[in-house]
C-alpha cells in the first residue's frame, strides 16, 4: 500500500528440493514497524525468515518471487552486496542464545568486530562503542563483562548480546527469529521489552517470528498468520485479536488459555482436529482437511490472499463471501 | 541452617569461577594433569639437549674423536662410548636431538598447514571443491606414506629440508580429514550463522570463527605427527637415505646395526631416545586431548 516500504517481499516461493516449505509468500514491512509472523512449527516462518537473509541452506533454493529491500532485490543481489547490508542495515537475532556467541572470543571483541565490519572506527572509539552497547542492552559493569566469554553469561544475558550486535550499526530491518523461546517468562518480557525499545529509539522495523499469541498482542503492530506455507490472514494487531478472520486463526486463538471463567483444570481447550501434515498434497485450501467451515469449492485451488478491510487481507473463500455479505448488509 | 551456608558457599564457588580466565583455567587443569606433565618434562629434556649440544660437544659429532667402539663408562671422555669409527655416541645423540626435532616440528608444520587449508577449505565449502579435495586427500592415502617420502627425497636432494617437507607432503591427509570433519559440523553452528548474518566474509568465518573452535583435536593430533616425523626420519636414515652431513637416531642405528651382537649399546641408545621422544610426544598429545577436551569434565 506503502510506496516506501522498507521490505516489500513479492510472492516468495521456497523449496527443499521437491518439496516445498514457502509457496508465494507477500507481505511489507514499513520503516519502523513490527511485523508478526505467527505459525506452528514447520508452517515456514523461519525459512521464510533466512530467505529474507539469504542464509537458506544450500540444500534449499528460492524457486521465485523478489525480495525488495529498501530499492535492492536480495534474491538477485551479488554476495558482496548481500554482506554489506547483512549485520548493517538488516541483522538476526536467533532463537538459541546459548550457542549463537561464539565460545573462544569474548563478548567484547565479538561486538567489536560487528562494528570493525562495517564502519571505520578508530580502536578506541570502538572500544567505547561496545561498552555503550552493552549498557544501552542492560548489561551491569560492561567495562568487566566485555572482557568475559560466552559462558560467563546467563541465557537472558546472551540474547542481550546478540541484540547488541544485531542494533551495533543501527540498521533498518530487524529480524528476531523467535528471539525468546529458549528463554523463561519473566526474561522474555524484558528482552522484547528491550527490543522494542530500542526499536524505537533508532526508528528500526522489526519482523518478529513467534508461535505465541501473547507475543503477538504486546508487542506486534501487525500480524500475518501462516499455515503450511502460506500467509492465511494479515491484520493490524488490534481488530486481528477482535475478530480473526481465517478459521485457522480462530482455532489458533480459541485453542489459547483465555481470561474467561473457563480453565484448563475445569474444561478442556478447545483444539483443532488434524495436524499440519494434512496439507500434504491438498489441491486446495490448505487448511480445507482441518477446517470446520470447509466447502466442496475449498478443495478445488489454493484461495487468494484478498482485500477484505483496512490493511487486512484474509486467504479464505467462505469468509471472503461472508464480509462481502456483511458489507452489503450494512451499505444496503 | 546448614543448607543456608551450603547455597552460599555454592554462589560463592560459581561467583570464583566466573573470574578465572581460560588462560588460567586451562594452565590448571595442565598442572593436574600427570600424563602431560611427564611427557612435557622428558620433551623439555630432549629440547634442552638439542639446544644446548654446540656447548656441551663442540666440534663436528661425525670427527673421529678416540679409539674405536669403547663401552660406556670405559673413558671418562667418552661417557656413551664411541662407535666403530671412533665417533663420540653422546654427541651424537645431541646432535642427533636437534636433526629428530627440527625434522619433525618443520614436517609436522607443513602437513599442519597443507592439511589445514585442504580440510578447511572442503569442510566449510562443501560441494564440489570437496569433492575435488576429498579425491586428492584419498588419493594421497592410498600411497604408503614412508615410500611417498623415500619418492620425494630420490627425486630431491637428501638433505633435511627436503625431508621434512617430504614428510609434511606426505602426512597432511590424517589432518585434512580432521580438520575437514571439524569445520561440516561447525559451519552450520548457530555462532557461524550469527557471523554471517552480521555479514563476515567467508575468510573471516573460516580463519576467526571456525578454525579456533576447531583448534583443540588439530593441536592433539600435531604433537602424535611431530612423533611420526621422528619416526619415519629415524627410518630414512636408517636406510642410508637420511642426510649424510647430520648425525642422526636413525643413522646411528643404522650404523651400530653390524656391531649388534658385540656393541649394542650402538644401537639401543639411538633407539632409547627415539622411543623416548616419541613416547613423550604421545604422552603430551593424550594429556592435551584431556586437558582441551570439553567433555573431559574439566573445562
Amino acid at each position: 500500500m506503502n510506496a516506501a516500504s522498507l521490505l516489500d517481499v513479492q510472492d516468495l516461493a521456497v523449496g527443499f528440493g521437491a518439496a516445498m516449505a514457502v509457496h508465494g509468500v507477500s507481505f511489507r514491512i514499513d520503516p519502523g514497524e513490527t511485523l508478526a509472523l505467527v505459525g506452528e512449527s514447520g508452517c515456514g516462518k523461519s525459512v521464510t525468515a533466512f530467505a529474507i537473509m539469504r542464509l537458506l541452506p544450500p540444500t534449499a533454493r528460492i524457486h521465485r518471487g523478489r525480495i525488495m529491500f529498501a530499492g535492492t532485490d536480495l534474491v538477485s543481489a551479488p554476495p558482496r552486496a548481500l554482506r554489506d547490508i547483512r549485520g548493517k542495515r538488516m541483522s538476526l537475532i536467533q532463537q538459541e542464545p546459548m550457542t549463537s556467541l561464539n565460545p573462544v572470543l569474548t563478548v567484547g571483541a565479538q561486538i567489536a568486530e560487528v562494528i570493525r565490519r562495517h564502519e571505520t572506527l578508530s580502536r578506541a572509539a570502538t572500544q567505547r562503542r561496545v561498552l555503550e552497547l552493552l549498557d544501552l542492552v542492560g548489561i551491569p559493569d560492561p567495562r568487566h563483562r566485555a572482557a568475559e566469554f560466552p559462558h560467563h553469561f546467563s541465557g537472558g544475558m546472551r540474547q542481550r548480546v546478540m541484540i547488541a550486535m544485531a542494533v551495533a550499526c543501527h540498521p533498518e530491518l530487524i529480524i528476531a527469529d523467535e528471539p525468546t523461546t529458549a528463554l523463561d517468562v519473566t526474561i522474555q518480557a524484558q528482552v522484547l521489552d528491550l527490543l522494542d525499545g530500542l526499536r524505537r529509539q533508532f526508528g528500526m522495523a522489526v519482523l518478529l517470528i513467534t508461535h505465541d499469541f501473547g507475543v503477538v498482542a504486546q508487542w506486534a503492530d501487525r500480524v500475518a498468520v501462516m499455515y503450511a506455507g502460506r500467509i492465511v490472514e494479515q491484520a493490524p494487531t488490534r481488530p486481528f485479536f477482535v475478530r480473526p478472520r481465517h478459521p485457522y486463526a480462530r482455532g489458533l486463538l480459541g485453542a489459547a488459555v483465555g481470561e474467561a471463567e473457563t480453565h484448563y483444570t475445569t474444561q478442556r481447550l478447545d483444539e483443532i482436529p488434524g495436524s499440519v501434515a494434512s496439507a500434504a498434497g491438498e489441491p486446495g485450501c490448505p487448511f480445507a482437511p482441518r477446517c470446520p467451515e470447509m466447502i466442496s469449492a475449498c478443495r478445488d485451488a489454493p484461495p487468494p490472499l484478498a482485500e477484505v478491510g483496512p490493511a487486512r487481507q484474509v486467504a479464505c473463500i467462505v469468509e471472503a463471501a461472508r464480509i462481502e455479505a456483511e458489507h452489503v448488509a450494512a451499505v444496503g | 541452617m546448614a543448607g543456608v551456608i551450603q547455597a552460599r558457599d555454592v554462589v560463592a564457588i560459581a561467583a570464583l569461577r566466573a573470574t578465572v580466565r581460560p588462560g588460567n583455567r586451562l594452565l590448571r587443569a595442565a598442572a593436574r594433569n600427570p600424563t602431560f606433565l611427564i611427557g612435557m618434562l622428558i620433551l623439555l629434556a630432549v629440547v634442552l639437549v638439542a639446544t644446548t649440544a654446540p656447548w656441551m660437544f663442540p666440534g663436528d659429532p661425525q670427527d673421529m674423536a678416540g679409539p674405536p667402539t669403547l663401552w660406556p663408562g670405559e673413558d671418562a671422555t667418552f661417557p656413551l662410548g664411541t662407535d666403530s669409527l671412533g665417533r663420540d655416541v653422546a654427541a651424537g645423540l645431541a646432535y642427533g636431538a636437534r636433526v629428530s626435532l627440527l625434522v619433525g616440528v618443520s614436517a609436522a608444520a607443513i602437513g599442519l598447514a597443507i592439511g589445514t587449508l585442504v580440510g578447511a577449505l572442503g569442510g566449510y565449502f562443501g560441494g564440489w571443491l570437496d569433492n575435488v579435495l576429498v579425491r586428492v586427500t584419498e588419493l594421497f592415502q592410498t600411497v604408503p606414506t614412508f615410500l611417498l617420502v623415500i619418492v620425494i627425497v630420490a627425486i630431491g636432494q637428501p638433505s633435511a629440508q627436503v625431508i621434512a617437507l617430504a614428510i609434511g607432503v606426505a602426512s597432511w591427509p590424517t589432518v585434512a580429514r580432521l580438520v575437514r570433519a571439524q569445520f561440516r559440523s561447525l559451519r552450520v553452528a548457530d555462532f557461524v550463522t550469527a557471523a554471517r548474518s552480521l555479514g563476515y566474509g567467508p575468510m573471516r568465518i573460516v580463519f576467526r570463527e571456525i578454525l579456533p573452535n576447531a583448534m583443540a583435536p588439530i593441536i592433539v593430533t600435531t604433537s602424535v605427527m611431530v612423533a611420526n616425523a621422528i619416526l619415519t626420519e629415524a627410518g630414512l636414515s636408517f636406510l642410508n637415505l637420511g642426510d649424510p652431513n647430520l648425525v642422526s637416531w636413525g643413522s646411528m642405528i643404522g650404523d651400530g646395526r653390524a656391531l649388534l651382537r658385540t656393541a649394542w649399546f650402538l644401537t639401543a641408545l639411538p633407539g632409547t631416545a627415539i622411543a623416548l621422544t616419541v613416547l613423550a610426544l604421545n604422552l603430551v598429545g593424550d594429556g592435551l586431548n584431556d586437558i582441551l577436551n570439553p567433555r573431559s569434565g574439566l573445562v
